[in-house]
């Protein structure tokens, strides 16, 4: 059926994107706003995606072909100050102090990664050799990865959970993708170089995913990364500037210390600022680990509190990159259905 | 039988329906956050105590909530009460009051005492 209306969608990530391509092709007309100067979000910083290794470009396209309608208007470098709902119309307002207007609202604003300078106790922002996760991507991108003295490391480390189910940083929740993401890029460190020694540092190996646990399989097997459990309590700087991690080694039951050549800290996922910004002027309610809370947990997860605003992606919950484009689908037809004037609470 | 160096060994099962329980019991009353342990081993990580001794705390725990308490009299001794575990401890356990609380659980069982 194509139908009239008109929808604001705020953040052009996946989730935006999506939402945006599938509204524009039942002949909804999308305003979609993005505060950064491009589209396509966290994935576009990804070199390799799990569980596959394929390149994060192959998703940036498709969302860029997906997206890529005639109905669907994209403002990048845009905020948005004020978000108000008059005569069953959204008005809002722009940083730069344009209106719009529009039906309905999609909020897709995404997560922010971890400060991972949070946890001073892992040295990120301190020492040389520490870095996250999303560095590291960057690195394998620039097809260099090196020690900061231009070495090529032999001795590599992941720690998982920095920044997720840590009360030490008032997250409880677990980001349940750093696991598998650690090991995607353990792996990609053994094929880039094969003499080097790999280990992850797990508290629980979270392996929920399609194909998660295959590729954890294939991390132990065919590229003999080690695996040990325990959290780091601390990571110290060695004067050739490597670094020492302390851990229990709890299957073992001792504790263990081991230098390493670089570090990399597995950043979880957190609610985006830009996203606590649309909670606070639209007024939704968000839940204890300050994501959007859905208006229920089984069958409203693309809706809140207030009537007309929709959700789509990781602003509600961690997702990966395949939950988000299904739930941004699925908030697509709510969407279409509070158009057709049916609304199911 | 000792001739032929036979003898009975002990079981080395947790019997957990004839083990004693109660001194877990007295520490998660006094201390519920201990219920949060994951068992991560940050504590055991950080600990002075434990990087000399074979003094665990993550170990310590489990044992206690298993009811495996012969073993935990002498190695309550050697924690100095420092408080690092608690920095560390990613569910926000209050380890050191856990450890104060196992002394005193053992100090008023006469069987457990320390």
């Amino acid at each position: 059926m194509i139908m009239a209306g008109s929808v604001i969608v705020i953040g052009a990530g996946s989730a935006g994107m999506e939402v945006s391509g599938v509204l524009a092709r039942s002949g909804v007309s999308v305003t979609l706003i993005e505060k950064t100067a491009n589209t396509g979000g966290h994935v576009k910083n990804w070199h390799h995606l799990f569980p596959d290794h394929r390149d994060g470009a192959d998703v940036v396209s498709y969302m860029g072909v997906r997206a890529g309608h005639k109905l669907v208007n994209i403002l990048t470098g845009t905020e948005i100050r004020e978000l108000s709902r008059k005569g069953g119309k959204f008005h809002a307002t722009t940083e730069g102090g344009s209106e719009l207007t529009g039906d309905a609202v999609v909020v897709a604003t995404g997560f922010d990664l971890f400060d991972c300078s949070r946890k001073e106790e892992y040295g990120y922002g301190i020492y040389d050799n520490v870095h996250t996760s999303a560095e590291l991507e960057e690195m394998f991108r620039a097809g260099r990865l090196t020690t900061a003295s231009g070495k090529e490391p032999e001795k590599i480390g992941f720690v998982h959970c920095v920044g997720s189910r840590d009360e030490k940083v008032g997250n409880l929740y677990c980001s349940k993708l750093c696991c598998v993401t650690a090991v995607k890029q353990a792996i990609e460190v053994r094929k880039k170089l094969p003499r080097s020694k790999v280990f992850c540092f797990y508290m629980d190996m979270r392996m929920g995913g399609a194909s998660y646990e295959e590729l954890y399989r294939e991390a132990q097997e065919e590229w003999g990364i080690s695996f040990i459990r325990g959290k780091v309590s601390e990571a110290g700087e060695m004067i050739d500037h490597r670094i020492q991690v302390k851990v229990e080694d709890t299957l073992v039951g001792r504790p263990l210390k081991l230098e390493l050549d670089m570090l990399f800290l597995m950043a979880g996922m957190e609610m985006s600022e830009a996203g606590a910004r649309i909670s606070r002027i639209a007024g939704l309610k968000t839940g204890e680990n300050r994501f959007l809370l859905a208006s229920d947990n089984h069958y409203g997860s693309n809706r809140g509190n207030v009537e007309g605003i929709f959700y789509a992606g990781s602003c509600t919950a961690p997702m990966n990159i395949t939950e988000t484009i299904s739930h941004a689908r699925a908030a697509a037809t709510e969407v279409i259905d509070y158009l057709n004037g049916i609304n199911l609470k | 039988m000792n001739r032929f160096g036979f003898s009975l060994s002990k079981g080395r099962q947790i019997n957990y329906d004839t083990n004693d329980r109660s001194a877990a019991e007295y520490v998660i009353a006094g201390e519920p956050s201990l219920l949060a342990c994951i068992e991560c081993g940050g504590c055991a990580s950080t600990c002075t105590s434990g990087n000399f001794t074979s003094f665990s705390l993550r170990q310590l725990n489990i044992l206690l909530k298993r009811g495996e308490n012969d073993s935990l009299r002498d190695e309550l001794r050697k924690c100095m009460l420092c408080g690092k575990c608690t920095l560390v401890c990613p569910r926000g356990v209050n380890t050191r009051n856990v450890i104060l609380l196992a002394m005193e659980a053992f100090n008023k069982s006469q069987d457990y005492a320390v």
